[in-house]
């Protein structure tokens, strides 16, 4: 692939505040039309990374190119192929559905024939098509939600970019907003999305995961869950209840233990080993196993993974 | 009465704001030893529940009794034994850790030695023992949760009432947050929490789903898991889109969601429904890479008591 084949390049992006690296070393290439989601917890550095993808804000060093432009020599050219859906929105309350996709088609140097076209598609896409006259303070949460997204890609794009667009949305709004984005993606426009919600990995072709700046892991959901989680995902539960934590992380086919509701998580080596091991402390602890088998891994499994064995080698003064 | 006073009974509680109702006729319990998940968006009615429970906000209707004392009636008996830890917890930031904790203690008249035996068992089970002299402002929002924790942990309370306390916490943070209360209620302590991550309802022993003030479900997760009428079947393939096109409009297949490269499809009978799909699909010349059914999450179930309840 040449980076013509790429909506979105970065190469070792660093964005310093101060002493602070808000943006440590960053990389990675979103392919076109794919829905490449870009996750980390709070403060690790998702939106300064989208805003210096815009051209909103300089890197300290590093190349972007987006929709084969590069951002520091032709900002106003990648502003043109792009859409932008920030964390606080902004919609006019007083005005109605239609109204405002009518003002954001004016900015964008949309209009006539051409604006009640893109109207009408934008309405259908992001569900609003009954909701055109409603005004916009009336509408809840989630549908502004659907409404802000419909005005960011009025201009039809070829790429948009979308910083938290789920947070503080209920997981109904939520689901239904993640089914916009993939009829959108769908209909071939590159998606770059940042979420503080690990499931909401699920949704996307391939995802970054990132923590304080850093890139941790690059891969699609399914690869990550495979690769990065150093071993098989268990489920035990005991009878009578028991959970002697430090007991089962002493074992030497378990790499990691902890409490999950009514259950104890083990991240095992080997399954069977680690099954022989177990029994053997659980029969010296008079327990029964009641069941000990293999269960799907989350995204949140791996980040937390991932990142206790990072923050481990930082301590141990190795290479990350 | 030890057993008793670490539980937690809610009969028929309601409370309007302005004739809006905010929660309506709850009933729950909390056993000692439980951890007890409050979970739905936001408006669901969580946060009113906890103030009502902790005592600082008065229900119109239905009662509160904690180990056998009633909320409304006898709140100072009951202060020291409940700890409230309310969304925005107010910590001093321009105190130390340490200071913030001795702030706590000496409220709940902690003596010295208790409160240094407790700040540095909790401080080490949450690892924050090398940020006792840090000011609370210059913590990270996850260290900040846990200090909070730890804050409200600091006299020894019976019951635990904790409203949204992992928002925007990261994941690791979280699991030591989590792993706290899991030692808590090991001793015995009844924890009720909040929550608007429904993947976080799963760690629970049970929880309730509250939708707009109402308690849709109650139950422990497997026990919602096992609720669910019919099954998820999970389509994965690259035309994850068409296969959706090509389902819609048969009742069998009438509710489904495209979740990256797969399409889940709610049915009510995954044996008889995968073969009939399998067929549809390469009638329709549509190549898939796997068909399977899938374990329900809470997420699926909530999001499905939702959409037959109010037709959203």
């Amino acid at each position: 692939m040449t980076e013509a084949d790429y909506a979105v390049v970065a190469e070792a992006l660093v964005k310093r505040f101060g002493e602070f690296a808000a943006v440590d070393r960053i990389s990675f290439p979103v392919r076109r039309g794919e829905i490449f989601g870009f996750l980390g917890p709070n403060g690790s550095g998702k939106s300064t990374t989208i805003r210096i993808l815009c051209g909103l804000l300089k890197p300290t060093s590093g190349r972007v190119v987006v929709a084969g432009h590069d951002v520091s020599e032709h900002a106003e050219l990648v502003r043109q192929s792009i859409g932008y859906m920030s964390q606080k929105f902004s919609l006019y309350n007083d005005l109605t559905v239609r109204e405002n996709l009518r003002f954001y088609g004016g900015m964008y140097g949309v209009s006539g024939a051409q604006l009640r076209e893109a109207i009408a598609v934008t309405l259908e896409m992001a569900g609003l098509t009954d909701m055109e006259s409603t005004p916009v303070a009336t509408l809840s949460g989630g549908w502004k939600q659907h409404l802000a997204l419909g005005s960011a890609m009025l201009h039809r794009p070829p790429i948009v970019f979308l910083d938290e667009p789920t947070s503080g949305v209920d997981p109904v709004a939520r689901r239904q907003f993640w089914q916009v984005i993939q009829r959108m993606g769908a209909a071939g426009t590159t998606i770059f999305v940042t979420t503080h919600y690990m499931d909401e990995a699920e949704y996307c072709n391939r995802v970054v995961l990132i923590n304080h700046g850093k890139l941790v892991a690059l891969g699609t959901p399914a690869e990550l869950k495979r690769e990065k989680l150093g071993g098989e995902l268990m489920e035990l539960v005991c009878e009578p209840s028991w959970s002697a934590i430090e007991a089962l992380k002493a074992l030497p086919a378990v790499v990691d233990a902890f409490v999950f509701g009514n259950a104890i998580h083990l991240l095992v080596t080997d399954s069977t080993i680690a099954r022989a091991e177990i029994q053997r402390l659980l029969q010296n602890a008079g327990v029964a196993m009641v069941r000990f088998e293999p269960i799907r891994p989350s995204m949140e499994d791996v980040f937390v993974q991932l990142t206790v064995r990072r923050n481990a080698a930082h301590a141990e003064g190795a290479a990350p | 009465m030890t057993e008793l006073s670490n539980s937690i009974q809610v009969m028929g509680l309601s409370k309007s704001f302005a004739d809006q109702p905010a929660i309506e006729d709850l009933s729950f319990q909390v056993e000692p030893g439980e951890i007890f998940g409050l979970v739905g968006p936001d408006g669901a009615g969580k946060t009113t529940t906890l103030r009502i429970l902790a005592g600082v906000l008065k229900a119109d209707r239905g009662s509160v009794i904690v180990g056998g004392h009633d909320v409304a009636s006898d709140p100072q008996t009951l202060k020291r034994d409940i700890s409230y830890m309310p969304q925005r917890f107010g910590l001093y930031e321009d105190l130390t850790v340490d200071e913030n904790i001795r702030f706590c203690a000496d409220l709940f008249g902690v003596r010295r030695k208790l409160r240094q035996d407790r700040a540095t068992r909790l401080l080490a089970a949450c690892e924050m023992s090398e940020f006792r002299g840090r000011l609370a402002g210059k913590l990270s929002g996850g260290m900040k949760q846990k200090l909070g924790l730890v804050c409200a942990l600091i006299h020894a309370p019976r019951v635990l009432l904790l409203d949204e306390p992992t928002t925007g916490v990261d994941p690791v943070s979280r699991r030591e947050f989590w792993n706290m209360l899991y030692a808590l209620v090991s001793e015995g302590v009844a924890v009720l929490s909040s929550t608007a991550y429904l993947d976080e309802a799963e760690r629970c022993h049970r929880v309730a789903l509250l939708y707009r003030g109402r308690m849709l479900m109650c139950d422990s997760p497997k026990g919602l898991r096992d609720a669910v009428k019919g099954a998820v079947i999970s389509i994965i393939s690259n035309q994850a889109r068409q296969v959706q096109e090509l389902i819609t409009g048969d009742d069998r297949f009438a509710h489904s969601v495209l979740v990256g490269n797969a399409l889940h499809v709610f049915v009510d009978d995954a044996g008889v429904r995968i073969p009939e799909l399998e067929s549809s699909l390469s009638a329709g010349g549509i190549s898939y890479e796997e068909i399977a059914q899938v374990a329900p999450t809470i997420e699926d179930l909530f999001v499905h008591a939702v959409t037959s309840e109010v037709g959203h």
